[in-house]
């Protein structure tokens, strides 16, 4: 759980980092360029198509773990409590992981849907490509630009993003006390780091679509 | 502060033996006084039901002074009631007013049956410590105090820890009804001294398999076990138990 949460962090700073090339579209004007160029890098580069197939595997065993532990301590408890320890004891966010994980897969499976079934195999929404320096590659970030003009789907967006803010902030340090680490300056430092993460990573994913769907970009 | 005193409703859990169903049972207690423990009002209101000639509630207590563990009421949704770094008999009824109700329940976790009414079986905690909660040592004469020298921090580490005095809160305040909270106070208490050195690997992993067999849940560092501990074992023991698991499951055998 720890280990495949800390691979999932990782990959969470690469997706970020790659991503926030949209928005260099607000300072040059250059119509999604320095994305598509990224995008196109991380598409066509063999290794990190490799890297993807270990992704997807973390990913899925992230979350079948998940559900096993999810319904194995429940049922440690066959008789419950008339009143609930509740929040006197610990955070919502923490007993909720089960809960706010599912609401990022409901987030995941639409996000997939979007954008890596046109890229990998329909092509759907990419038919015209556009060529940088005579190299041909997907719009990526025109298809960005009209999949977020829906207001149901930054409704969604909002979801999984605020959702994995939540999971976040209780995954983060979480992870790091599962993996030992019980040092107290370092346990202080993951602590800050970990709810800082968490508020600044979703914040700037949550900013992608709206600022295609308010026409700040794009 | 000042004396007063109080009438009381009570909602009980009520169960024959560890196979019957089990409910709550109202019940009243008047004039009870700011000073008594929380255990003395029980022992009120069960002269109170064998007068009337009725089942008094059969619930674990022993020491009555905080030391030995065995008390043991989910007090109005907390794990020994709702003073912090207390257990159930060194609460105090100030805690409550007149004309409140209290809801008693038994710790509740698959692991710690419940034998009777507030009574439960924690032989779990028991046979984690039969697996490796001590140090094999021949006993002989007592060795010098000044034989062994032992860091003043990891000394004073290792007393906060061996605190635990294994009632079992710590698994019925967590939703997974884990045991790491109390295994850790365990193991990190021996793990910080020299004298555990000989049979720290070996420790931690036959407590965490008994553990594990006790049907116990597994640790999400929720810190509800932390939050609700009478002698405030700090959850960074957990920490310190799952680096000594992963260091001595690497190199078990
Ligand atoms: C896609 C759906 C996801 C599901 C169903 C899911 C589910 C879960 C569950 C059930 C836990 C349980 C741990 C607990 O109760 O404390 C957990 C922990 C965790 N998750 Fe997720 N998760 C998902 C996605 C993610 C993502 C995208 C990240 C990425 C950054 C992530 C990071 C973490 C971390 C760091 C932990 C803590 C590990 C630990 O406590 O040792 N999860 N997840
Ligand atoms: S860790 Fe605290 S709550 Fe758990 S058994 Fe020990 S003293 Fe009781
Ligand atoms: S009766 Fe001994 S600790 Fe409460």
């Amino acid at each position: 759980m720890a280990l495949t949460g800390i691979f999932l962090i990782t990959f969470l700073l690469v997706h970020v980092s790659i991503n926030a090339c949209v928005f260099a579209d607000l300072f040059v004007n250059d119509d999604g360029e320095m994305f598509n160029k990224a995008a196109h890098f991380m598409g066509s580069t063999v290794l990190i198509r490799i890297m993807e197939v270990g992704l997807f595997g973390g990913i899925i065993l992230h979350i079948v773990q998940g559900y096993l532990l999810t319904l194995e301590n429940r049922s440690k408890r066959s008789v419950g409590y008339a009143i609930n320890y509740g929040n006197g004891g610990s955070k919502w966010y923490s007993r909720s992981m089960g809960l706010l994980g599912t609401l990022i897969l409901i987030f995941l499976v639409l996000h997939l849907y979007h954008f890596w079934t046109p890229a990998r195999f329909t092509h759907v929404g990419l038919e015209v490509p556009v060529v940088y320096n005579g190299v041909e590659m997907h719009n990526m970030f025109l298809l960005m630009k009209t999949t977020f003009i829906s207001p149901i789907v930054i409704v969604v967006y909002i979801m999984g993003c605020v959702s994995l803010a939540w999971h976040l902030a209780h995954g983060f340090q979480s992870a790091f006390r599962t993996i030992g680490v019980h040092n107290k300056k370092y346990n202080t430092l993951l602590i800050s780091l970990g709810y800082g993460f968490s508020v600044i990573i979703p914040f700037l994913f949550i900013l992608m679509p709206l600022s295609f769907h308010f026409g700040w970009i794009g | 502060m000042e004396h007063y005193t109080m009438n009381l409703n009570l909602k009980v859990w009520r169960q024959k033996n560890a196979t019957a169903k089990g409910g709550f049972e109202n019940y009243s207690v008047s004039n009870i006084s700011s000073e008594m423990s929380f255990l003395e009002m029980f022992d009120v209101l069960n002269e109170k039901l064998i007068a009337e000639g009725k089942e008094p509630i059969a619930f674990d207590h022993d020491c009555r002074e905080g030391i030995c563990g065995m008390c043991s009421m989910y007090i109005n949704g907390k794990p020994h009631g709702p003073w912090q770094a207390t257990t159930t008999c060194q609460l105090h009824m100030r805690a409550f007013k007149d004309g409140d109700t209290i809801v008693v329940e038994p710790w509740r976790a698959n692991a710690f049956p419940v034998v009777k009414d507030l009574a439960v079986d924690r032989g779990a905690f028991d046979r984690i410590i039969q697996a490796g909660g001590f140090v094999s040592v021949n006993t002989g004469n007592a060795v010098d105090g000044n034989a062994l020298p032992i860091e003043k921090d990891k000394a004073d580490a290792a007393f906060y820890a061996a605190a635990c005095i294994g009632c079992g809160a710590c698994v019925a305040a967590c939703k997974n009804s884990s045991a790491m909270l109390f295994l850790s106070a365990k193991v990190s208490h021996l793990a910080l001294l020299p004298q555990g050195g000989p049979e720290r690997r070996s420790r931690v992993v036959n407590m965490v398999a008994q553990m594990d067999k006790e049907g116990f849940g597994s640790c999400t560092n929720t810190g509800a076990c932390e939050a609700t501990c009478p002698k405030e074992i700090s959850i960074s023991n957990i920490a310190r138990l799952n680096q000594e698991y992963l260091a001595a499951s690497l190199v078990s055998e």
